[in-house]
């Protein structure tokens, strides 16, 4: 996933970057308009304003928006499902996955069987269900790596500026540069482990300078607001200044970004599946049976319907958490 | 202006440098090209050694890439196994995939900045959710599964547009895969115009605009896109580097003898010449991508000067 | 092709209007005008060559571009005199070879006993890295111009001379009474000399002594070969040419002639065959062809290597339940191994379908109690290694996995091992890093059961992936080359298949046919046993 570019020294300073989180995005471009709206927001909710309105924090806010959203809870609960069954898939799946009868190949639904055999004679509704935990585990491990490394390298080099910030731009730019896909083609080439992690270490080295750079961005927005110049002026060390003030006002753009980071990881194993690269057997992903199943679209697409839909609804749950999270910690949207 | 533009072209000769080690790295980890060559047997260690000593595979890797810079600077981007030269390869796959991207790229800028606009300014109705949805579909279903699906309903169970494309690829065949390669940034575009139209929509310019009873379309066109469009040409900006090299599934699919073809068999017969050159190209393609993007910022909001 | 001859006008009217694309050609569809044929082609590995190309991509351009000394017969696969006059030995050492008269390079000039010399002596020249060296290897002097190490010391092979314009002597640096058959493989062509005095330009535009002519060229997408009128041969093209227009993918391809925007697919995809019936009406060819595919073992792994290992993998042998995945996954386009060679062979060139007998035959029992007595699965895993770039390897690992589980009642006893590109299946191979069977393939060169054996299982042979050996095995093949009789030569070699038998060298999976799909446009297609198009047989309707 592409994002923004952020035009770096040019501008400063300059916004976040990112693609869906124009809530701080523009930040510096607004804020010179008389009255300009932007920038505010964050100030009034500084965590460690001595007011009695500790309460009304950011996050309760948030949550409190939260609860009402409707999109909120229905992804919500899809992915709480998702998780259940991922932890337990012999709660609602009784069969073994990696048990074949290839006499019944490509066959339809019938009783016992609801969405039918793959190619190989495998119970489709078994692979479904045990294909849950891969694709949640390459997705939530590809984006909680991303965002802790993207975050502490963005988040310090933002916060930093200078030289350490010059390089860590340029070493995101290479690694921009770089087709994603390309990468992984590349890289996962030559892996021979059949477990997840491989992929998941590829995802993370391809995708934290994007978050990085997100990072960066919102650190340097929060860095110019008052409360911490105040801070600062108040003999506020370093690390306090960081983690008491900047970190809980930066925070919001990564959130945000790493759900839809999350979605999209999970769609691009079964891509790289797709390339001849992906997850290897007996590992059972919804990735693998969409690419083994895709050839055969026009004979039985009930091989490709299902694991592909369990793919679009995970990822659809994902994004619109994500987009629900992102409208609720927008002040202005409220 | 021009020393900002000189200053960003001196900080893309580090970028450009470590990108091509990087993926000449990642090429070389692959291991020796040489055993594929041969077909089901073991390659004669005799003719094996000759090939590897040709390409230079018989050197330490830094001396491979400091050789193999020394060449791209003097023109030479070294030849592919099956005796071609990879600049001649270039000069048949770039045309290709550059038409296919500006197919893309219409797309994302017609319907994705339209369709924004549409719902950033009906948000929460109907037709906002209805293309939120599909947005997300979208977004959520793999390439390569759209791909194969319209390739078998329009190119076979309608015959309404050829299913592979022809070698010399016009604009009118790659219609539909530009749609295919555009479809998951089309989404991004779309949400991206939306949000950033809602959030302006709201802000005091507007209203002020309105409040001095200027037409709507006025208010829309002058006021609320230009200052929208910041974010989505940041993200197109971005995407041309993306798209040109990202469609190595698109262009499979649909047959294109593109910059994706190539650098896919390049990365099957591990030909480290071909790769290296092309993702050489794409980082350059990529890095002025962003520069252009930078500068244009300036034209859409005129607050912003480069020193 | 499931809409009706008025619902594609509509669709070509909405396609006018939409992209201007010509839906002319008539309804049929199909590729070029005036009895050309367009065909499916993959981008050949290597510079178009015939000492240099040593796959099926490129070999289709060299079959259509050059003629040699003989020519395998497209049906029954026996070599026929070609450009041969006769070839005469009284010692199966000592070759003399006459040329026959009346044959030109499409350029004009004639094929002589110098054309065939020097290109030998350019196949075989280290110099020249040409991947197909090996087959000069029993030409004498051969050692000088392709030495194991260091630079050449000589030339041109020292057991090549010629005579005179038509003659010319051939020396062997060992008996083998069959060796005028392997002429009839493309690394023998004759070449013009324009080959040597303009060598880039030949490979842009090649040019040779075949019923075609390379037209036009454009590397990496298509090649143009016409039909070429002066050629002197007896099997003149029957179409005014073909069109080999490269495709990345065959599904891709095949979706394209269903589409009718082209006239010959010869790689059906798997994933496709179930269509066939529906989609070709019956223009669909399905022919034996000499590829036999195997499961090869690691022998340099001690573990692989016990004295119980033969019952192992006889026992593995006999959990595969063959039948049942040629039927499913292959649509009956491969048929069950009953030998290691190819029925293409026929009976009198060594085929018998009785040699692997209850080995090669699906047995549950049978199949678990000899791995048990054999001490098991070495590390209790088996992880069969396959290249995922081409081919529909994956399917049919997967199902030879899951017949083996199923026999084991372990549904993790083996899993397949899919490694990225076939450049790096062949690196772990040939450094010994396979961590357990892989899968092999073998497309003969040349219709002789010799081909399906020494390279494969001699001690140290080129395509001995598994460094299998045994004395015994060496010691019948030698026989048999040094036999002159060659129906005494043939059974020799089928007792050193009893061998690979016995100590179940390879697993011998299927022998893979060639298969098909054309369009309407089109008749007479046929494959030949190397399962490439006839297109010079081939009429446009």
């Amino acid at each position: 996933m592409p994002e923004r570019y952020d035009p770096d020294e040019a501008v400063a300073p300059t916004g976040a970057g990112g693609v869906m989180d124009l809530a701080t995005s523009e930040g510096e471009t607004l804020e010179k308009l008389p009255g300009g709206p932007k920038g505010t927001g964050p100030a009034e909710l500084d965590p460690s304003a001595p007011s009695g309105e500790r309460a009304r924090s950011l996050w309760s806010d948030a949550w409190r928006d939260l609860r009402r959203n409707p999109i909120f809870i229905v992804s919500g609960l899809v992915i709480l499902f998702l998780v259940v069954i991922s932890i337990w898939p012999s709660l609602i799946a009784s069969g073994n996955p990696l048990q074949c009868d290839l006499a019944k190949a490509q066959e339809g639904s019938q009783p016992g069987y609801p969405f039918g055999f793959n190619g190989q004679g495998c119970d489709v509704y078994t692979r479904t269900v045990y294909g849950a935990r891969t694709s949640v585990t390459v997705g939530v491990c590809a984006t909680l790596g991303v965002a802790l490394i993207g975050s502490v390298f963005g988040g310090l080099a933002g916060f930093f500026g200078g030289a350490s910030d010059a390089i860590l731009s340029r070493v995101t730019d290479i690694f921009f540069g770089i087709p994603v896909v390309l990468g992984g083609l590349v890289l996962l080439s030559v892996v021979t482990s059949s477990t997840v992690w491989p992929v998941i270490g590829f995802m993370v080295l391809l995708g934290w300078p994007q978050l990085s750079r997100i990072a960066r961005g919102s650190v340097i927005t929060a860095k110019q607001n008052d409360y911490v110049q105040a801070a600062r002026a108040l003999g506020a060390s370093n690390s306090r200044i960081l983690l008491r003030h900047i970190t809980p006002n930066a925070v919001a753009p990564v959130i945000v970004v790493a759900t839809i980071a999350l979605g999209t990881y999970i769609s691009l194993e079964a891509t790289l599946s797709f390339l001849g690269v992906g997850l290897k057997p007996p590992t059972v992903s919804w990735g693998i049976d969409i690419s083994s199943a895709s050839p055969y679209i026009r004979n039985a697409p009930h091989m490709l319907l299902w694991p592909a839909g369990a793919l679009a609804i995970t990822v659809l749950a994902f994004i619109m958490l994500g987009d629900a999270v992102r409208d609720a910690l927008d002040p202005k949207l409220r | 202006m021009g020393r900002y533009v000189i200053r960003r072209l001196l900080q893309m000769i580090p970028v450009f440098f470590g990108a091509t080690l990087l993926i000449f790295l990642m090429v070389n980890v692959m291991g020796d090209p040489i055993a594929g060559l041969c077909g089901e047997r073991q390659c004669d260690p005799a003719t094996a050694a000759q090939l590897r000593k040709e390409f230079g595979l018989d050197k330490p890797v830094w001396q491979q890439y400091l050789t193999y810079m020394g060449n791209v600077f003097t023109g030479d981007f070294g030849t592919a196994f099956n005796g071609q030269e990879v600049t001649e390869l270039m000069a048949e796959a770039f045309p290709v995939t550059i038409r296919l991207t500006i197919v893309a790229i219409v797309f994302e800028i017609v319907i994705g900045i339209t369709l924004g606009v549409i719902t950033g300014l009906r948000r929460g109705r109907p037709v906002d959710t209805g293309v939120l949805l599909l947005t997300l579909v979208v977004i959520s279903v793999p390439t390569f599964v759209t791909g194969l699906i319209l390739q078998l309903l329009l190119g076979v169970d309608w015959g309404v547009i050829k299913p592979a494309v022809s070698p010399e690829a016009p604009f009118n065949e790659l219609l539909i895969p530009g749609l295919v390669l555009a479809s998951v940034s089309l989404a991004y575009v779309t949400r991206l115009t939306r949000t950033s139209i809602a959030e302006n929509a709201r802000s005091d310019y507007v209203r002020t605009a309105k409040a001095k009873g200027l037409p709507r379309r006025r208010v829309i066109s002058r006021h609320l896109l230009r200052n929208s469009l910041i974010p989505v040409v940041t993200f197109i900006g971005t995407d041309i580097g993306a798209l040109m090299g990202g469609a190595i599934v698109t262009e499979r699919i649909f047959n294109i003898h593109g910059v994706g073809y190539q650098l896919y068999q390049g990365i099957l017969r591990q030909n480290t010449q071909t790769v290296v050159g092309f993702v050489t190209v794409l980082v350059i393609v990529f890095l002025v991508a962003n520069l252009l993007v930078d500068l244009l910022y300036a034209v859409l909001d005129p607050r912003i000067r480069y020193a | 092709m499931r809409g009706a001859a008025h619902a594609r006008w509509a669709a070509c009217a909405v396609a006018v209007a939409l992209t201007a694309t010509a839906c002319g050609g008539g309804g049929s569809g199909g590729g070029g005008a005036d009895g050309i044929v367009s065909s499916s082609w993959g981008d050949p590995q290597n510079p178009l060559e015939p000492a240099n190309t040593n796959e099926v991509q490129g070999g289709k351009v060299l079959d259509m571009l050059f003629r040699g000394l003989k020519q395998y017969d497209p049906k029954t696969g026996e070599a026929k005199d070609m450009l041969a006059e006769e070839i005469d030995t009284t010692d199966s050492t000592n070759f003399t070879v006459t040329v026959k008269d009346g044959w030109t390079f499409s350029d004009g000039e004639k094929v002589t006993a110098k054309s065939f010399v020097d290109a030998w002596n350019y196949g075989a020249n280290l110099k020249n890295n040409q991947k197909n060296a090996y087959f000069f290897g029993y030409i004498e002097g051969y050692d000088q111009v392709h030495p194991e190490q260091g630079r050449p010391t000589a030339e041109t092979l020292s057991g090549l001379k010629v005579v005179d314009a038509k003659t010319f002597t051939v020396k062997l640096s060992q008996k083998f009474s069959t060796w005028p058959d392997t002429l009839g493989y493309a690394a023998f062509s004759p070449l013009p000399s324009a080959f040597f005095s303009n060598h880039a330009a030949w490979l842009s535009k090649p040019v040779g002594n075949g019923p075609y002519v390379v037209e036009s060229y454009a590397k990496g997408s298509k090649m143009s070969m016409r039909k070429w009128d002066g050629y002197p041969g007896s099997d003149k093209a029957q179409n005014g040419g073909v069109d080999l227009n490269v495709y990345t993918d065959n599904n891709t391809a095949y979706t394209d002639l269903t589409a009718g925007n082209l006239d010959l697919v010869d790689d059906v995809p798997a994933s496709q065959l179930k269509n066939v019936q529906a989609d070709l009406a019956g223009r669909y060819i399905n022919t034996p062809a000499g590829i036999i595919q195997t499961i090869a073992f690691p022998f340099y792994d001690k573990a692989w290597n016990t004295p119980g290992g033969a019952k192992v993998r006889t026992g593995l042998s006999m959990a595969i339940n063959r039948q049942q995945i040629t039927d499913t996954i292959f649509h009956k386009t491969r048929t069950p191994a009953k030998d290691w060679t190819s029925p293409v062979l026929g009976v009198d060139g060594g085929f018998d379908d009785s040699l692997c007998g209850d080995s090669c035959e699906y047995n549950a029992a049978e199949a678990k109690k000899l791995i048990t007595e054999g001490g098991g699965i070495p590390g209790g895993r088996l992880k069969l290694s396959y290249n995922a770039d081409s081919g529909s390897h994956k399917e049919w690992v997967d199902a030879v996995c899951n017949s083996i589980n199923n026999v084991l009642g372990n549904d993790r006893a083996c899993v397949g091992n899919p490694v990225g590109t076939f450049a790096d299946f062949r690196n772990q191979i040939g450094q010994h890093k396979m961590p357990g069977p892989f899968r092999a393939g073998w497309q003969m060169d040349y219709p002789l059961i010799q081909n399906f054996l020494q390279p494969l299982y001699y001690t140290n042979a080129s395509s001995n992936d598994g460094k299998w050996s045994n004395p015994e095995f060496d010691k019948l093949v030698d026989d048999a080359n040094a036999e002159s009789d060659n129906k005494k030569a043939v059974e020799t070699f089928q007792k050193a298949e009893g061998v690979v038998r016995d100590q179940m060298a390879a697993i011998p999976l299927w022998y893979q046919n060639g298969s098909a799909g054309y369009s309407d446009r089109v008749s007479n297609v046929s494959l030949n046993p190397f399962s490439v198009p006839v297109y010079n047989e081939i009429k446009v309707n």
